[in-house]
């Protein structure tokens, strides 16, 4: 058992290795935690079920594009009966005013970056940044 | 009687050629010719611009302003880059068909207010590989920025300049966002659209709220009682370039 140092000491530095990346993520803050977006306190309904927002919001706000920009069609019926215009900083940044609180939450998590922003303005984001 | 070799393969090449092209001549000869889709049938919009009364305007720029305003317009100081949607152009330039070597100094070098004309047979949208632009049933000349690949045939087709190219991303020229009209991005054509969303809105064309000197006159070609139509029955109009059929919906008074 002469060799018993160099055991142990492999044997450490072995663990440290397979447990790194419990190490790396508790060193960058980062959680398995989902995302939280916050959600208005103004409105308790969206424009569709939540279920169907967290899930296909995407294919919403495509076709509404469509609709708008190539049908003239504004007008919106939601399940439940109320009206909105098809518009996304009219319709949907009016209640969800805070895209990096909102919009940016779920999508840093999610690692996607739509352009939606290249063009559309997000109203909070207007401020300081002068974009 | 012999065949050399070389000689039966050249008549046997030939034969092939006039067997084939007879094919290939049939089929360009059948390509139809371009036929203009006729001038919609309910609401037409279309423009008035009385030259005079913006000529005595002077220095008037409210127009431009209202509309660089309202749809996030870049201010570009390089004449490259420039991105365009109503401008003031010299009437030699504006109306090169018209051109006499002694034109009346009413006219002489003075600016004439151009935009799209959102004409009747628009070049642009026949050669549009994407269909990012596409004419309306009202008669405006539409664009789908999602959709534009930024090819520049339009650019190229257009025969009025009236459409512009982002050659960099336009938010740095633009000196005041208004955040209820998207911007553009770089790679992506626009122009005038005629102002369709507030004509959705039941607005006019916000040029035409914004002209004082009520020189832009906006309304539906198909009705005899709008005021282009009356405008037109008591003027002489003339449009751009009318030579290459394109029909233009944008009449002037000069």
């Amino acid at each position: 058992m002469r060799d018993r140092h160099v055991i142990i000491a492999a044997l450490v530095v072995f663990v440290g290795l397979l447990t790194f990346p419990i190490w790396y993520a508790r060193a960058a803050g980062t959680t398995a935690r989902g995302p939280e977006p916050k959600l208005p306190a103004t409105e308790k309904t969206c424009v569709m079920p939540v279920e169907y927002m967290r899930a296909s919001h995407m294919a919403l706000l495509l076709t509404w594009r469509d609709d708008v920009v190539r049908r003239q069609d504004r007008a919106y019926v939601s399940p439940d009966g109320k009206a909105y215009t098809k518009s996304l900083t009219g319709t949907c940044l009016r209640c969800h005013a805070n895209k990096a609180e909102f919009c940016d939450r779920c999508h840093t998590y999610a690692g996607v970056t739509p352009y939606c922003w290249d063009c559309h303005v997000a109203p909070a984001s207007l401020k300081g940044s002068g974009t | 009687m012999s065949v050399s070799r070389r000689a039966f393969l050249g008549t046997a090449g030939l034969s092939a050629l006039g067997l084939t092209s007879k094919t290939a001549l049939d089929a360009f000869a059948l390509q139809p010719p371009h036929e203009p889709a006729p001038a919609p049938a309910g609401t037409r919009w279309a423009m008035v611009i009385d030259s005079k009364k913006c000529l005595e305007a002077g220095d008037c720029t409210k127009c431009l302003d209202a509309c660089h305003r309202t749809h996030n317009v870049p201010a570009i100081a390089n004449r490259a880059h420039e991105v365009k949607w109503i401008w003031k152009e010299p009437f030699e330039h504006a109306f090169p068909s018209l051109q006499t070597d002694y034109p009346p100094d009413a006219l002489r070098d003075k600016p004439v207010m151009v935009l799209c004309n959102h004409c009747d047979n628009p070049p642009c949208v026949r050669v549009c590989p994407t269909q990012a632009t596409w004419k309306r049933s009202d008669g405006i000349v539409m664009m789908d920025w999602h959709r534009c690949i930024g090819c520049r045939y339009c650019v190229a087709g257009c025969p009025y300049g009236s459409r512009s190219f982002n050659w960099s991303d336009p938010r740095p020229s633009i000196a005041q966002i208004t955040p209820d009209f998207p911007t553009r991005s770089k790679g992506v054509v626009e122009k005038c659209t005629f102002c369709e969303e507030r004509l959705a809105k039941g607005e006019p064309p916000a040029c035409v709220a914004a002209c004082q000197a009520k020189a832009l006159v906006f309304g539906n070609l198909n009705d005899p009682e709008s005021d282009v139509r009356s405008l037109l029955r008591s003027h002489f109009t003339i449009r751009r370039k009318p030579e290459l059929g394109t029909r233009p919906a944008i009449y002037y008074i000069v």
